[in-house]
């Protein structure tokens, strides 16, 4: 039997405020244990917790890049729980009047647009970390306290592809508003999949797995792969399926059991008395709304416009809020109208020698004007595509300038035709049967006679000359 | 010398002022007192720390409470000095910073009385019996409870161990012990007094508020702890009038409203004609009062249990072992939970947790504090219609007067009902004052209580002073 793969993601991104959720303790990360901790992040008896206005206003911002509506009317719930990483053993949440609700997230599947909704955007606060030593349990409450944001989607990712996809949307998103590092290794942002699957045009939804403990976009990728292969296994072998949470083990590369349903979880949600039911006025959605910068989106539809660039193109350069400034800084300075030169450099050779040393276009280190000055050598036919790349990888080896570069090792195309005249005559004179074959018709020839042109010159000749000049003189001849 | 410990606080101020004492006499005072009379009412906990920090005292203060002591109950975070809310699960527990009101409080130059009085576990009770370290007894009669939750702190002072003190009020735990002990107890408005530092047990519900020998005493206490804070968001941002403009003697044309409610079957013969007397008292100071109706009464002590014990079921989540306070010896984490539980709450906290735990689940969060909260807004309407019409309400602040310890111990259902006129005023949020207004023949004495709109407690205090200016009752001492 065929299936569909049905996927919802839940995602937590730790915000950047400059303190943390509900108290003014600084968010610091990397410093000793408990050093970043008052009475209230610690849950102390007789603290109370009061709402960062920053961490609201960013909730806000990444609600509203989500297309969500934001709620006139929210509050704060209590989750109930025992863990020792919960210092009040209840954690601050929002469980039925969330910050927003309704929104979405566009990715492209097989070509096209499809449209992600997201179910709801809400701000609660993280809990602290535990350590394992061999004789006992510690815990770090640094973290506890810190903003996060739940961003919880609809089930409507139908392959591990899309779901990947998903959160890179998802992430470049945040990124354009500078509110989380979105960094899952370091747990700035962290996933979690709920999957199952159904036969091909049912309605209804199968029995689903919730997968943990994925620590990157790839995990996901392919703990989701590796979930819809064995519920495919177990769903054709007739055996009965058991919702469970499973966890993935990326160095087996599989997922394991971790519980199966042990009832649904009561986590006794109640408003939290210590945190009154706010208002966010209308007036304030609006502020937030106008002060958001351009989203990936709107930047990748100016991109096409302003520079007449391809959707393909511009998506590669908008796909990183600072590689998008970057490349949006050569455009600019670019001097020629038409920017496509421009455009393919950066979408072309810096971005493979990007990928050659791992490392963002951005962090690349080429100063835009000099970026241009390299492009101008090809333009004016002084330097050959293949030499300009190569001046580009030194370049970005050694810091110089392409003029200097290009003077050093003489790279300088040859153009006067006096020059080259006298190399063609040479090379004709050595090969006199490729040149009688070319006189022939033989237009193969040809391309072997630049070559041979061009190997004379150690590469400096402009090859497009030196073909014109051949062919007058056969035709001559 | 008349013994300074039995004087009123501006009594004393005023010695003070005029050098004629230091606070240090008071304090001495006060020392004396305690190793007299403290074996018998044990309104203090944790005795050892008064030598211990006797010394530690600062000098003289020259800001206008110039180093007068002041009691504060086990529940109210004090720097330095051990906060257990008398129960074995925070034993030990010193915290590292300092409640909102002991802040203020050191900061118009009081001095922070090192022992700690004396109060229901968690402030869970109407008795001071469920208090970890033993039952608190009642001045006037010592084989009757003190009420509570905030029993050792109106004994402390009913007794003259303190000078004045603050208590907190969830249900009735500032008023009802005021009542049995013969003092002035204030239920400020919610919100007006910050509750950041007080140990919660009911977050909607608590109030932190004074208690004291006279009502100028309790005004001039209020004056000090009132006020907006940031650090707690439930407190409200509202201006504290000048307080001692209350204090008229004047409540000619002031309209009183009865609660027929309040005044039902179960009610004490002697505390019902003791009431009815105070009643005509303030007509015949000019005041007016008529019949008015509260409906929602009788759902008051259902809706209270429900919201009071889902708050506090959560509220007491995080005493785990974990952080501070009793970790019972264990192998495991699960087991360390349920043992440090086990051991460290009285059985009246694990009632409550159950009941709260219960409230708040699945299934029946629908049926119960979802409910109760619709209910509590009922009984906050009665009160915001009753208030078009009159200034204040006057009611007995408890049906009863002091009972004999452990005769409700055995039944929960008897010690929750001891609370049904004070409960109301906590669930509508608004103000309340207890003021002694007579004696059964027993000698136990009765309390009247005022309630207002939010926020005037200044209209309290212009009635309570007004009625006690007019008698003696709250200058009758306890003998001890």
């Amino acid at each position: 039997m065929k299936y569909q793969t049905v996927i919802g993601l839940e995602v937590h991104l730790q915000l950047k405020t400059k303190t943390k959720a509900f108290c003014s303790c600084a968010i610091d990360f990397g410093r000793e244990p408990n050093s970043r901790v008052c009475p209230v992040c610690l849950g102390f008896p007789g603290s109370l917790p009061v709402y960062n206005k920053e961490a609201l206003n960013y909730a806000i911002k990444a609600a509203l890049a989500l297309g969500a509506q934001v709620q006139e009317h929210t509050k704060f719930d209590r989750k109930n729980y025992f863990y020792p990483d919960l210092p009040k053993n209840y954690q601050i949440s929002q469980y039925d009047l969330p910050l927003s609700r309704n929104g979405f997230l566009d990715i492209t599947a097989d070509g096209k647009s499809k449209r992600i909704g997201i179910t709801r955007v809400h701000l609660e606060e993280d809990a602290g970390k535990l350590i394992h030593e061999a004789d006992a349990s510690l815990v770090d409450f640094n973290r506890a306290g810190i903003p996060l944001l739940e961003i919880v989607s609809e089930p409507d990712l139908n392959s591990a592809q899309e779901a990947f996809d998903y959160l890179t949307g998802l992430k470049n998103i945040i990124e354009y508003l500078d509110i989380s590092d979105c960094d899952m290794e370091k747990g700035s942002l962290r996933c979690d999949a709920n999957i199952s699957l159904r036969p091909q045009g049912s309605k209804e939804l199968g029995v689903k797995t919730e997968l943990k403990n994925m620590n990157s976009f790839k995990g996901v990728k392919d703990a989701l792969n590796f979930e819809a292969e064995r519920q495919a296994e177990l769903l054709e072998s007739g055996q009965p399926m058991e919702q469970e949470t499973r966890l993935w083990e990326a160095q087996k590369n599989m997922t394991v059991s971790m519980r199966t349903k042990e009832g649904a979880k009561d986590y006794r949600y109640f408003p939290d008395p210590d945190l009154t039911v706010f208002i966010i006025g209308r007036e304030m959605i609006s502020g937030i709304k106008d002060s958001l910068p351009e989203l990936p989106v709107q930047k990748l539809r100016r991109f096409m416009k302003e520079y007449s660039l391809s959707e393909y193109d511009a998506g590669i350069l908008v796909s990183s809020k600072k590689d998008a400034e970057f490349a949006e800084e050569c455009l600019k300075k670019y001097p020629e109208k038409d920017k496509k030169n421009m455009a393919n450099w950066l979408i072309g050779p810096l971005l493979s020698e990007a990928n050659a040393r791992n490392l963002n276009l951005h962090q690349l280190g080429v100063n835009p004007d000099e970026l241009t000055s390299l492009i101008g050598f090809v333009q004016r036919q002084e330097l050959s595509h293949l030499s300009a790349k190569s001046v580009l990888t030194r370049m970005l080896d050694s810091g110089k300038s392409a003029r200097e570069i290009i003077k050093e090792n003489n790279l300088l195309q040859i153009s006067d035709t006096a020059e080259l005249e006298r190399i063609i005559a040479a090379v004709i004179r050595e090969n006199e049967k490729s040149a009688n074959d070319l006189k022939n018709g033989k237009t193969n020839a040809l391309m072997f006679l630049v070559g041979q042109v061009m190997k004379k010159s150690s590469g400096k000749a402009n090859p497009k000359i030196v073909q014109e000049l051949i062919k007058r003189r056969i035709d001559n001849a | 010398m008349t013994e300074l410990n039995k004087l009123t606080a501006h009594e004393l101020l005023e010695r003070l002022k005029d050098k004629e004492i230091t606070s240090g006499d008071i304090y001495s005072a006060l020392q004396k007192r305690i190793k007299e009379v403290d074996s018998k009412v044990k309104a203090y906990v944790r005795l050892d720390t008064l030598n211990k920090l006797a010394n530690q005292r600062t000098n003289e203060p020259e800001n206008e409470l110039k180093g007068l002591p002041i009691t504060i109950k086990d529940n109210i975070c004090t720097q330095g000095i051990n906060t257990e809310c008398c129960s074995k699960i925070l034993q030990g527990f010193c915290p590292p910073y300092d409640a909102t009101v002991i802040n203020k409080l050191k900061n118009a130059g009081a001095e922070i009385f090192p022992l700690k009085a004396n109060m229901d576990e968690f402030a869970f009770g109407s008795s001071t019996e469920n208090s970890h370290f033993g039952p608190t007894h009642n001045p006037w009669d010592k084989a009757c409870v003190p009420g509570g939750s905030s029993g050792g702190s109106a004994a402390s002072v009913a007794a003259d161990e303190a000078i004045w003190a603050l208590g907190s009020d969830t249900g009735g735990s500032i008023r009802q012990p005021a009542s049995f002990c013969g003092v002035v107890g204030l239920k400020p408005t919610y919100g007006r007094v910050s509750r950041y530092g007080l140990i919660a047990f009911a977050s909607s519900l608590d109030q932190i508020g004074p208690l004291a020998k006279d009502v100028r005493d309790c005004s001039l206490l209020s004056q000090v702890i009132f006020g907006y804070d940031p650090n707690d968001s439930t407190s409200v941002n509202q201006d504290v009038p000048d307080f001692s403009k209350s204090l008229t003697k004047d409540i000619r044309g002031l309209k009183i409203g009865i609660p027929g409610e309040y005044f039902v079957d179960g009610m004490d013969a002697e505390v019902k004609t003791i009431i009815e007397e105070a009643i005509n008292k303030l007509n015949s100071l000019g005041a007016v009062s008529a019949k008015v109706s509260l409906p929602h009464t009788e759902y008051a002590v259902p809706v209270y249990y429900i919201i009071a014990t889902a708050e506090a079921s959560s509220n007491l989540a995080r005493f785990d072992g974990v952080q501070y306070g009793w970790r019972a010896k264990s192998d495991n984490l699960i087991e360390m939970y349920k043992k440090t539980r086990g051991e460290g709450f009285g059985d009246e906290a694990k009632r409550r947790i159950i009941l709260g735990t219960f409230a708040l689940s699945h299934g029946y969060y629908d049926a119960y504090y979802l409910r109760a909260l619709k209910v509590r807004t009922l009984i906050k309407q009665d009160f915001d219609a009753a208030f078009k019409d009159f200034d204040c309400i006057v009611t007995p602040t408890s049906p009863t007067p002091a009972f004999k310890i452990g005769e409700k111990t055995q039944d929960p259902l008897k010690m929750y009902l001891s609370d049904i006129y004070t409960i109301s005023v906590n669930l509508a949020g608004i103000p309340a004052i207890s003021i002694p207004c007579g004696f059964t023949k027993k000698g136990l004495p009765v309390g009247l209580q005022i309630m207002a709109k939010p926020f005037d407690e200044a209209m309290l205090f212009r009635v309570a002073h007004t009625f006690e200016q007019n008698t003696d009752w709250h200058k009758s001492k306890p003998k001890l």
